[in-house]
């Protein structure tokens, strides 16, 4: 079974619609790469598997996301569960306005887990799987603020690895790297398929090909194609999806 | 409930503070006040030149007289400087001078009323009574104190207008070889027009609400003024002096007086905030 | 550019910045006499001791001790409910005409005259709910003048909070509560803080509003309950009744000298701010 299923999702933003029916399966310890050029609906479709697009005012989804076979949107759902079991890592960097230690713990603190010792264990366990522990080991009590904006991402993976979810979302996360710190993170990422399940908006189409295990090809709010990486970038089957990753438009 | 409920209704509870507050106010001041206006009649109030409260006249006409004037002149002295004053900080102050500039205005804002009006009282009013004649205390020496108090005022949310315009319309004024002064005066200036506005009545509405800074120096005398060098007594010190003793009538006079000035005030916010809406 | 454009670029110039020049003589002139005529009278009697004979000897301890009271009432109610209406406007409501209304009711505050605060003060605390002339009526009176300018600083700080704080913390599975209290408020407290510490110049600039609701008396306070008078009313009933120049001097530079140190908190509470900001 799928870990995460989307059948004929539509998205407004108020009467504009914005994704026109899209079915997706994602399997469970893969990364699905999610490409096409802006305005696809990437991100919106990212914000609405944890229902982050909530926040958004006038924005409304149709059909059916779920999980493990739960629908998302059920009204037995816990939105903060459903939050903390589908993490998400932004375009920037968004730490927040507190150090380093606490950031990677705010997750933890919401579930009431205040104990420093445990606290200590999980942040610095998130660290290192974020690979950043080397780099702010000695400085946790410092602002996070003070990293660069490499080690700001990755702290911010960290702190969603702090929640133990099941499925990490990316949205475009090294838009803002240098090369170096985007080696680094998608050295991260190889490592921690292993355990989650993780959908990224990769920054360009090589992004795609160098760490997705599929990918799913969106234009102007339709699915045109969806496969294993491999596949889909060497025999494309529709031609929107060959002219874009061969960078005729995009 | 969850926290999220509670906290809500919590925060709902307290928002109503204001509205309520505001209620308060104007009912108070309305169920002490008006029912003089039925008893003594409107026009007898509002247009009536003889205030003699131990004689049962309370015409309040003067004083609003006198709050117009010192008003009016208020806003002659202040506008022109403090708009000034406001172009000076967005678009002539050296950044070195602005940390100087900026925080003088606040402090200008922030210096307790009666000590502008001690101080008119020291230096305005013999000035006036040396070099102009008459007793000093006068319309003019408060126009000129309350000139100065609304200074801030004007300034701060002048200076907010004129520096949330989009730059092009700066640079698009200097591109097409208008001067400095030019692209202030023909560009930045209109554009900014609303907020000036709004920062000029607010200003208007400061000087007809101050007390205490006048009190030292209008003279206080209840007569309609025959020039700007008379004595003169506005809504306000009318009920800053008399509210100490006041009785019976007497009192619900002053707060007669209170309606009246409430109600121009009110008059002034609501202009001034549909302006400051409208953009 | 002929000449003539660059002869009204040099007046207006000129007049521009003599315009900003006035202002701060002005500024000047006015604190300058009053520390000069002021300071020499402050000593640790002045401030310790009681005023005695009207005022004319003694020190100005129990106006002091008014003031800080009245202002610490002003502040206990007012910043529950200026920060709590911020709150809920700026977080937890989308504009409608409950909104509306609540912001038009706090901006017609802002423009009230301090003395309808005191008629009103006087007729609701002291005479309706029997509170008389006292430290908790003048309080009050104040607490509902300081409103709108806490609702309207700590709502500036709050919208100034970035977005994505929230969406993080939101994305974290925290709830709205959580995400307040322990995302947005810990951003904007510098802000609110610099609001509230405005109004407490505020409070302790007032005079109107106190006079007819806190009272004149001398005595020192011993409760609540206990009428006061504020250093500023202090000021103008030595000033404009000729009781003491030397003391009104002495008190009118104590205030200068307290709403200076209050602006300079209030601007190094921005600076840090925007220090911390990124």
């Amino acid at each position: 079974m799928a870990k995460i299923s989307i059948k004929d999702l539509k998205f407004f933003y108020g009467s504009n619609e914005v994704i026109h029916g899209i079915s997706l399966d994602i399997a469970a310890n893969e990364i699905l790469a999610l490409i096409g050029p802006a305005n696809s609906g990437i991100t919106t479709l990212l914000r609405s598997i944890n229902r982050l697009y909530e926040l958004t005012p006038g924005a409304r989804m149709e059909g059916e996301i779920t999980l493990d076979g739960d629908d998302i949107n059920a009204s037995s759902v816990s939105i903060t569960e459903l939050r903390r079991k589908v993490g998400m890592v932004f375009d920037i960097p968004t730490p927040l306005p507190l150090s380093i230690f606490d950031n990677v713990a705010y997750g933890p603190r919401l579930s009431g887990n205040t104990n420093k010792q445990d606290l200590m264990v999980i942040v610095e366990k998130s660290l290192r799987l974020a690979a950043v522990w080397d780099d702010v080991k000695d400085r946790l009590s410092e602002a996070a603020s003070s990293l660069s904006g490499g080690q700001q991402q990755r702290l911010c993976i960290a702190r969603v690895l702090a929640l133990e979810p099941e499925v990490i979302l990316l949205d475009r996360p090294c838009s803002g790297l240098d090369p170096i710190s985007t080696t680094k993170l998608e050295g991260s990422l190889e490592e921690l398929k292993k355990d989650y399940t993780i959908v990224i908006a990769p920054h360009n189409t090589q992004q795609a090909v160098r760490v997705s295990d599929s990918v799913a090809f969106l234009l102007m709010g339709d699915l045109i194609e969806a496969g294993p990486t491999s596949e889909v970038f060497v025999t494309p089957k529709d031609t929107r999806t060959s002219d874009y990753i061969t960078g005729r438009f995009g | 409930m969850n926290k999220d409920t509670i906290s809500k209704m919590v925060f709902f509870i307290l928002a109503l503070s204001s509205i309520s507050a505001l209620a308060l106010i104007t009912g108070f001041i309305f169920i002490q006040g008006l029912p003089l206006f039925f008893k003594v009649g409107f026009a007898n109030i509002v247009f009536g030149t003889k205030w003699a409260p131990s004689q049962g006249s309370f015409g309040i006409f003067p004083m609003i007289v006198g709050s117009v004037c010192v008003t009016l002149g208020a806003t002659l002295l202040g506008v022109p400087i403090g708009v000034c004053c406001s172009i000076f900080l967005v678009e002539y102050c050296p950044a070195s001078l602005s940390n100087l500039f900026r925080p003088a205005i606040q402090l200008l804002a922030g210096i307790p009323s009666v000590v502008y009006g001690f101080w008119g009282l020291l230096f305005i009013v013999p000035f006036i009574r040396n070099n102009l004649g008459g007793p000093g205390l006068s319309m003019l020496a408060g126009s000129m104190i309350l000139g100065i108090m609304i200074l801030p005022t004007i300034i701060s949310i002048s200076e907010v207008s004129l520096k949330d315009l989009p730059r092009q319309y700066k640079e698009g004024a200097l591109a097409l070889g208008m001067t400095h002064w030019q692209a202030i005066y023909s560009v930045l200036l209109p554009a900014a027009r609303s907020g000036i506005t709004a920062a000029i009545v607010l200003g208007i509405g400061r000087a007809i609400g101050e007390t205490m800074a006048v009190i030292m120096v209008l003279g206080n005398a209840v007569a309609l003024p025959e020039s700007i060098l008379d004595p003169i007594r506005t809504l306000t010190t009318n009920i800053g002096i008399e509210m100490g003793y006041a009785t019976g009538d007497h009192q619900q006079a002053l707060f007669a007086t209170g309606i009246v000035l409430f109600v121009i005030i009110m008059i002034l916010n609501s202009f001034a905030q549909y302006i400051a809406r409208r953009k | 550019m002929n000449t003539n454009d660059k002869t009204i670029e040099k007046i207006a110039k000129a007049i521009i910045w003599s315009a900003a020049l006035f202002v701060l003589v002005i500024l000047t002139a006015i604190i300058a006499y009053i520390l000069a005529k002021g300071l020499p009278i402050l000593n640790w009697g002045f401030l310790t001791q009681i005023p005695r004979n009207m005022g004319r000897s003694g020190g100005i301890s129990s106006t002091i001790v008014g003031t800080l009271m009245v202002t610490a009432v002003a502040l206990v109610i007012a910043i529950p409910f200026g920060i709590g209406t911020a709150f809920y406007l700026a977080e937890y409501t989308k504009e409608s005409w409950a909104t509306r209304l609540m912001r038009f009711s706090a901006e017609s505050l802002a423009g009230i005259p301090s003395i309808v605060y005191g008629l009103f003060g006087f007729i609701f605390f002291v005479i309706s709910l029997n509170m008389k002339w006292s430290v908790l009526s003048g309080g009050l009176t104040l607490s509902f003048m300081i409103l709108p300018t806490i609702i309207r600083t700590s709502e500036e700080a709050i919208r100034s909070v970035p977005t994505t704080y929230r969406e993080v913390s939101f994305s974290l599975g925290a709830t709205k509560w959580q995400t307040i209290s322990k995302a947005v408020f810990p951003s904007a407290l510098r802000g609110i803080t610099n609001g509230v510490i405005l109004s407490i110049g505020r409070c302790i600039a007032e005079t109107a509003a106190v006079i007819l609701t806190a009272g004149t008396a001398l005595k020192m306070p011993t409760s609540i309950f206990s009428p006061t008078r504020t250093m500023a009313v202090h000021f103008y009933i030595l000033a404009r009744e000729g009781i003491s120049m030397e003391n009104a001097y002495g008190t009118a530079a104590l205030l200068i000298i307290l709403i200076f140190l209050i602006n300079v908190v209030a601007n190094a509470a921005v600076n840090r701010l925007m220090e911390k900001g990124r």
